[in-house]
């Protein structure tokens, strides 16, 4: 039976959704007003949200969801039996633009499951970032997910007309790649990555002549683990982190707690992680990216390496080095206050601003819609001094969720 | 008879700041002076206004970009009461010219906190407005036409956004608090409140279809969804009518996946691994197995 393109967009959208990274970042600036095509690209802005919480930026599709390869964790692994189907280019093109124009999407995250060989899907990929760039003037965001393997120059090509590029470490670790994607390998995928880097790298420099050098995916590199699937711990899955965003200067590293999917692999643990633990990993990554913080530092009080799931990391943070707090409020340096749980990096900022011309109280925090209670154990100022913290034994009780009282049914 | 000004809701930026000049001009304390919209209700003790003449020889206010910044994009609030905030603010800076940094001020936070809300309004129509397809391209190019109801004035704002995204093709965004549209070459803007239109598009059946698809029913995040797509929003965006059926279907879509057994591979993946074993008996490579999918399905 013939599928329509309604059918078929439904199995490739269904087939896409594992990845969770739909950011359309990153890119800098730029619009259509000179070109007079269609699109442009500043903040990356989500355009609707799905009841699973998600934000859909992109139009995250597949090529095709047919793949020679067998991830155990992937709902297109060749042993999967969902039916299969596949989008020509053409088609691909259409929808991007048909949806773009009707301000549903930012832009196109194109990805594919690995038919004949990698380079052959990849030119296909190409294709179409490279019609929409030149048939079409498309000046929208594009992320194409690179094919493990592909030549070096279809990857050049891929990354002069999009503005960024992924390829999966799929697992935290080595060892739980080789059991659960045995056709992958991670010398291969750090190798790509590595490539990755030196383009992205060189495209902002210019060359020896002093002309600029070709564009080569402005929004940088990001990549997903699957947390869950295997035995890898939090620590092992940011130690893995630690290593990309500095070793490879990924932009993102997206966690996704593995999901129980149709047809599942039987080596497949049955039961998926809580989703807690998933946003655990976002927060501890949100501090290494924004507040200064290591990976290590945050799972270092960790006995068995997993970030608790009770308090978040940066409250379970302070709490295991409370002697470092209280802070001065007025006097504390700005990295001190990054650290304080309760206080985000918007505040923290207007407090810097504001001190400079005011001694702040802590009743001035409530205007910048600051928690008090949460931030007063670890602040002092004048008329407020929460004694010290070092003392308090039952710290952690303070902040720990209260069981919800059971009603009579 | 009192000092002060009546005005259009609308009023903007441009449109207050000679009248808030004429005021500081005139040496009239944010006490002394009403700022009265056309559209509040009038009262029997409604004393007529009078615009307060300046004095000769009078110094003009000055005021730090960051605090100029923060009016402009405060006299953009819907709320009533943005001129005499934003005026005791340009009053209070020429004696504390740091005032929009001090973010604990009470003036100050008031201020900030309706930026914020300005900025939102503005974020969320560049989010989700729809544009639905209009009648026949003319002379190539093809017409769209969206509705939306954003809380604040902040058409002006994101006429640049839309300008410069849908170049190449013409469309007219509605709202009640005025219009924006687009030919190509200038983006008009008109202040006229504008009535809902009737609109409709074939491509939302398809945006629908990939909005159902991609969502996991494995993970149920409605407080997520609403804090940022909040119920205000979805009577205007064509997908959110398909939540409630999506959650009611969820449960049993993951009751179907936990009780499915595992079932034998395709023979499609069998003749792989078969293939892929050859291959690398004769230490074949890429090429070689290009040649074995050559037969895979397509
Ligand atoms: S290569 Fe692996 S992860 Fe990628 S589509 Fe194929 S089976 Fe899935």
């Amino acid at each position: 039976m013939k599928q329509s393109l309604s059918d078929r967009l439904a199995l490739l959208s269904d087939a896409a959704k594992y990845d969770a990274s739909c950011s359309s970042s990153g890119a800098g600036k730029r619009d259509s007003a000179a070109t007079k095509g269609l699109g442009s690209v500043s903040n990356g802005i989500c355009h609707a949200f799905t009841p699973d919480g998600r934000c859909i930026s992109l139009l995250k599709i597949l090529l095709t969801n047919f793949c020679i390869y067998d991830c155990a964790y992937c709902i297109n692994r060749s042993s999967s039996n969902v039916p299969r189907a596949r989008f020509t280019p053409d088609e691909v093109i259409w929808l991007t633009l048909e949806f773009y124009r009707r301000n549903y999407i930012e832009g196109l995250f194109l990805s594919s499951g690995i038919i004949r060989s990698s380079d052959d899907t990849m030119s296909q990929m190409v294709r179409v970032a490279r019609e929409l760039r030149q048939t079409h003037k498309f000046r929208g965001y594009i992320h194409l997910k690179t094919i493990p393997n592909a030549s070096p120059a279809l990857l050049a090509e891929a990354g002069l007309y999009a503005d960024r590029l992924s390829i999966n470490v799929e697992m935290p670790t080595e060892r739980g790649l080789a059991d659960y994607a045995p056709q992958k390998h991670a010398g291969e995928i750090r190798h790509s990555m590595g490539e990755m880097r030196t383009h992205i790298d060189a495209a902002k420099d210019r060359t020896l002549t002093g002309r600029k050098a070709p564009r080569f995916a402005p929004g940088g590199q990001s990549t997903q683990m699957i947390v869950g699937a295997d035995q890898a711990t939090d620590r092992d899955i940011l130690s893995s982190s630690s290593s990309l965003y500095t070793g490879y200067k990924l932009r993102r590293v997206y966690y996704s707690a593995f999901s129980p999917i149709p047809d599942a692999s039987a080596i497949l643990p049955i039961k998926p992680p809580p989703l807690l633990r998933e946003h655990r990993l976002y927060q501890a990554d949100w501090l290494f990216r924004f507040y200064g913080f290591q990976f290590s530092e945050i799972t270092a009080g960790r006995p068995d390496g997993m970030l608790d799931l009770e308090l978040d990391p940066k409250l379970a943070w302070a709490l295991a080095n409370r002697a470092m707090f209280p802070i001065d409020l007025n006097r504390a340096p700005k990295e001190m206050l990054l650290r304080v749980p309760g206080l985000g990096v918007r505040s923290v900022q207007a407090i810097v601003a504001a001190r400079r011309h005011r001694q702040l109280r802590l009743e001035d925090l409530a205007r910048l819609k600051v928690s008090i209670r949460k931030v007063k154990p670890f602040l002092y100022t004048t008329g407020w001094s929460p004694g010290r913290l070092a003392e308090r034994q039952n710290l952690r009780q303070l902040f720990v969720p209260q069981p919800q009282q059971l009603a009579l049914f | 008879m009192a000092y002060g000004f009546i005005l259009d809701d609308h009023t903007s930026f441009s449109a207050w700041r000679p009248l808030a000049r004429q005021c500081f001009l005139a040496d009239r304390a944010p006490e002394e002076i009403e700022w009265r919209c056309a559209s509040a209700e009038t009262t029997l003790f409604d004393t007529p206004l009078v615009a307060p003449t300046p004095k000769n020889g009078a110094q003009p206010p000055v005021l730090r970009s960051k605090c100029l910044a923060l009016l402009r994009s405060i006299l953009r609030h819907a709320d009533q009461t943005r001129f005499a905030l934003a005026y005791r603010i340009l009053w209070r800076a020429q004696t504390e010219p740091a005032l929009a940094s001090i973010a604990t001020d009470p003036d100050i936070a008031r201020a900030l906190h309706m930026h914020k809300q300005v900025r939102e309004d503005t974020h969320k129509m560049t989010a989700y407005v729809r544009f639905r397809e209009h009648g026949e391209a003319q002379n190539g190019r093809r017409s769209f036409y969206a509705w939306f109801e954003p809380d604040h004035y902040v058409l002006p704002s994101v006429a640049p956004f839309f300008s410069k995204r849908f170049v190449d093709m013409d469309w007219v965004i509605l709202t009640p608090k005025g219009s924006l549209a687009w030919n190509g070459e200038t983006c008009a803007f008109s202040p006229t409140p504008c009535a809902k239109p009737k609109l409709s598009d074939d491509i939302d059946q398809l945006w629908k279809t990939y909005y159902v698809s991609t969502f996991n029913p494995a993970r149920i995040k409605t407080k997520a969804m609403l804090s940022e797509m909040p119920r205000k929003y979805w009577k205007n965006l064509p997908e959110t009518q398909l939540i409630p059926q999506m959650l009611a279907d969820a449960p049993a879509r993951v009751a179907a996946m936990a009780a499915q057994q595992p079932r034998p591979a395709p023979a499609f993946h069998h003749r792989l691994q078969q293939r892929r074993a050859d291959v690398e008996n004769q230490k074949g490579t890429d090429s070689a197995l290009r040649e074995v999918h050559r037969q895979s399905p397509k």
